[in-house]
């Protein structure tokens, strides 16, 4: 088959590989009908994420039709359509029963690795370096699922993929951020990066009874679309002085109630700020640039959440632990748990309350992927989601 | 990563507890067989029970080779506790304990695994430092979460043999030592 692999930092290309089979009981193999890239597979395009080898094909954002399933797979059949989650959970251990999937004990088989960067091992993820487990990823023409009775979700036949295509990452992801700001009527929430996870995170704060959502980024196209599907106040933070000032002002000198840093290691600042955590990630003395995870905090108004679905990794500087107490502030943060939110969402899709699809800007065959990551890792073109499709 | 402890006459004592979603009649039963055990301790090849207390082992060793030794059971009570020794005249002699015991709430049960062994010297030693590992340590950490896993989700997850990419382990490298 064809996929797409990792070649070394900045490049990645699609070549011929063996086709997966099922290699334990509770796997599936599904053929791919259509895969997403995520801002978080950047980090590993960019070289931020240990243990990546060349030839390790990536993607964990896909869906597609069930070619064969293990004998222990009872829930699935061959020919049904089906989004898997991206992330990789056994089910059985003490977190899958709590429905706190991300937190899967049982799913890596590099849990080593992490337990000694971490303290703890978390689930595997698809395509996501052998410290989450080294599975191969979904951005190919086949892939093998594992504990594929729990991470795939039927979807039915009368939608379209790319309305159903986003229930594998972003739109759950986007969807916890929010409920993680256990939103009351009257709130406003204000979202740092308006890439695709802080476009689904502002259409649930909505779902969610948010009053109004405050959108920053510095791209323009991204605030227009926020904008446009969330009715969102947008603020360019290139352009204002003092972001935290300015957020003030717009929320009566409260602060927004809740704060979602939907950035991670990787965000942009302006400022002598900026260039600090940039000198220090280069020489690796610091493993995030956390600006927006500053400005949240900062921002919130007392007793308020700061909710982060930014992937973090290591280590960061100058947190304003200070600001956080004295203001009573809420942290939720961590791994998307996708089994618990990707049904109740597929039924909100299948209801028309919301269709997540408005986020595609590209739609490139497999093989052009390369370039694909190429425009995205620049923003070129106004860029914000590709979908790539196997098909022939 | 599993505790050490050195004693004065030159044992070492190394120990792990995990807590493992099942109850402990569960755990007790399936480690009671000890024909199961080499389904999650890596070095041993085969564990061949000769009757109710005693058991013979066999363990891989470097270059192909295997070390053996009989052991037998201690003391135990059903559900609670395993604690066995190896007999006199074995090339590894050590002793162990497994405990199990109800965790609290729902949380299942806390499996605390003891090894004590006598660090040989000489050839023999030499072997059974490669058989065990450098870390024996490591080596319990991961014999007990490999029996976590099987116990709890009834596999070792493993990408043995999946799809990849050309390798290049030379260019990597050298790719590394660029950067």
């Amino acid at each position: 088959m064809r996929a797409l692999c990792w070649q070394g930092t900045g490049k990645v290309d699609v070549e011929t590989v063996p086709d997966p089979e099922i290699i334990d009981q509770r796997d599936a193999i599904l053929r791919v009908t259509s895969t997403a890239i995520c801002g978080s597979d950047l980090h590993l395009y960019d070289g931020y994420i240990p243990t990546m080898q060349k030839g390790d094909i990536l993607g964990h954002e896909f869906m597609g039709e069930v070619v064969e399933v293990g004998r222990e797979v009872k829930n699935l059949t061959q020919g049904d359509r089906v989004v898997s989650a991206f992330s990789i959970s056994c089910g059985n251990c003490f977190h899958c029963r709590r429905e706190l999937w991300a937190l899967c004990e049982n799913s890596n088989p590099n849990w080593r690795m992490l337990a000694t960067m971490f303290g703890f091992p978390g689930a595997a993820l698809f395509g996501y370096s052998h410290l989450y487990g080294g599975y191969a990823g979904g951005q190919a023409e086949y892939v093998r699922v594992p504990f594929a009775d729990i991470g795939l979700l039927p979807v039915p036949e009368d939608l379209d993929d790319e309305k159903v295509l986003f229930l594998s990452d972003v739109f759950p992801t986007g969807y916890m951020a929010a409920e993680n700001c256990g939103i009351q009527s009257g709130d406003i929430v204000a979202i740092w990066g308006m890439g695709p996870v802080g476009q689904m995170a502002a259409v649930s704060a909505l779902l969610l009874g948010a009053d109004r959502v405050i959108a920053i980024d510095r791209f323009p196209e991204r605030l227009r679309m926020a904008e446009e599907h969330s009715g969102a106040y947008a603020v360019n933070y290139e352009e204002t002085d003092d972001l935290v000032e300015f957020l003030k002002e717009l929320t009566g000198g409260r602060g927004p109630d809740s704060a979602i840093e939907a950035v991670g290691m990787e965000a942009h600042s302006t400022g002598p700020g900026g260039i600090y955590d940039r000198v220090k990630q280069t020489v690796r003395l610091e493993t995030g640039r956390p600006t927006a995870l500053r400005q949240a905090i900062q921002a919130c108004r007392p007793g308020g959440t700061v909710s982060i679905p930014g992937v973090f990794g290591g280590v960061i500087d100058k947190m304003p632990m200070g600001a956080a107490f004295a203001k009573g502030l809420t942290f939720k943060m961590g791994q998307t748990h996708m089994p618990r939110y990707m049904r109740p969402l597929l039924d909100r899709i299948v209801q028309g309350q919301l269709d997540p699809s408005f986020i595609i800007t590209h739609r490139l065959p497999l093989e052009q992927a390369p370039e694909a990551y190429k425009v995205f890792r620049e923003k070129d073109d106004e860029c914000i989601k590709v979908v790539l499709n196997p098909g022939p | 990563m599993a505790l050490q402890v050195r004693e004065k006459s030159g044992a070492r004592r190394i120990r792990k507890t995990l807590t493992v979603l099942r109850s402990a009649e569960d755990l007790y039963g399936y480690w009671r067989d000890f024909e199961h055990l080499p389904q999650f301790m890596d070095h041993v090849e085969s564990v061949t029970v000769l009757d109710d207390k005693r058991s013979h082992w066999v363990a891989k060793a470097p270059l192909g080779q295997t070390v053996e030794w009989d052991a037998e059971i201690h003391e135990e009570r059903t559900n609670e506790y395993i604690t066995w020794r190896s007999l006199s005249g074995s090339q590894v002699e050590h002793s162990g304990e497994v405990r199990f015991r109800p965790a609290s709430g729902d949380r299942g049960t806390e499996v605390s695994v003891m090894i004590r062994y006598v660090p040989p010297g000489g050839r023999v030693g030499a072997t059974i430092a490669k058989l065990f590992g450098e870390e024996p340590s490591q080596q319990l950490d991961e014999d007990l979460y490999r029996f976590k896993q099987i116990m709890e989700a009834g596999r070792i997850p493993t990408i043995a043999g999946q799809p990849h990419g050309q390798r290049q382990f030379l260019a990597a490298a050298m790719q590394r030592m660029e950067t």
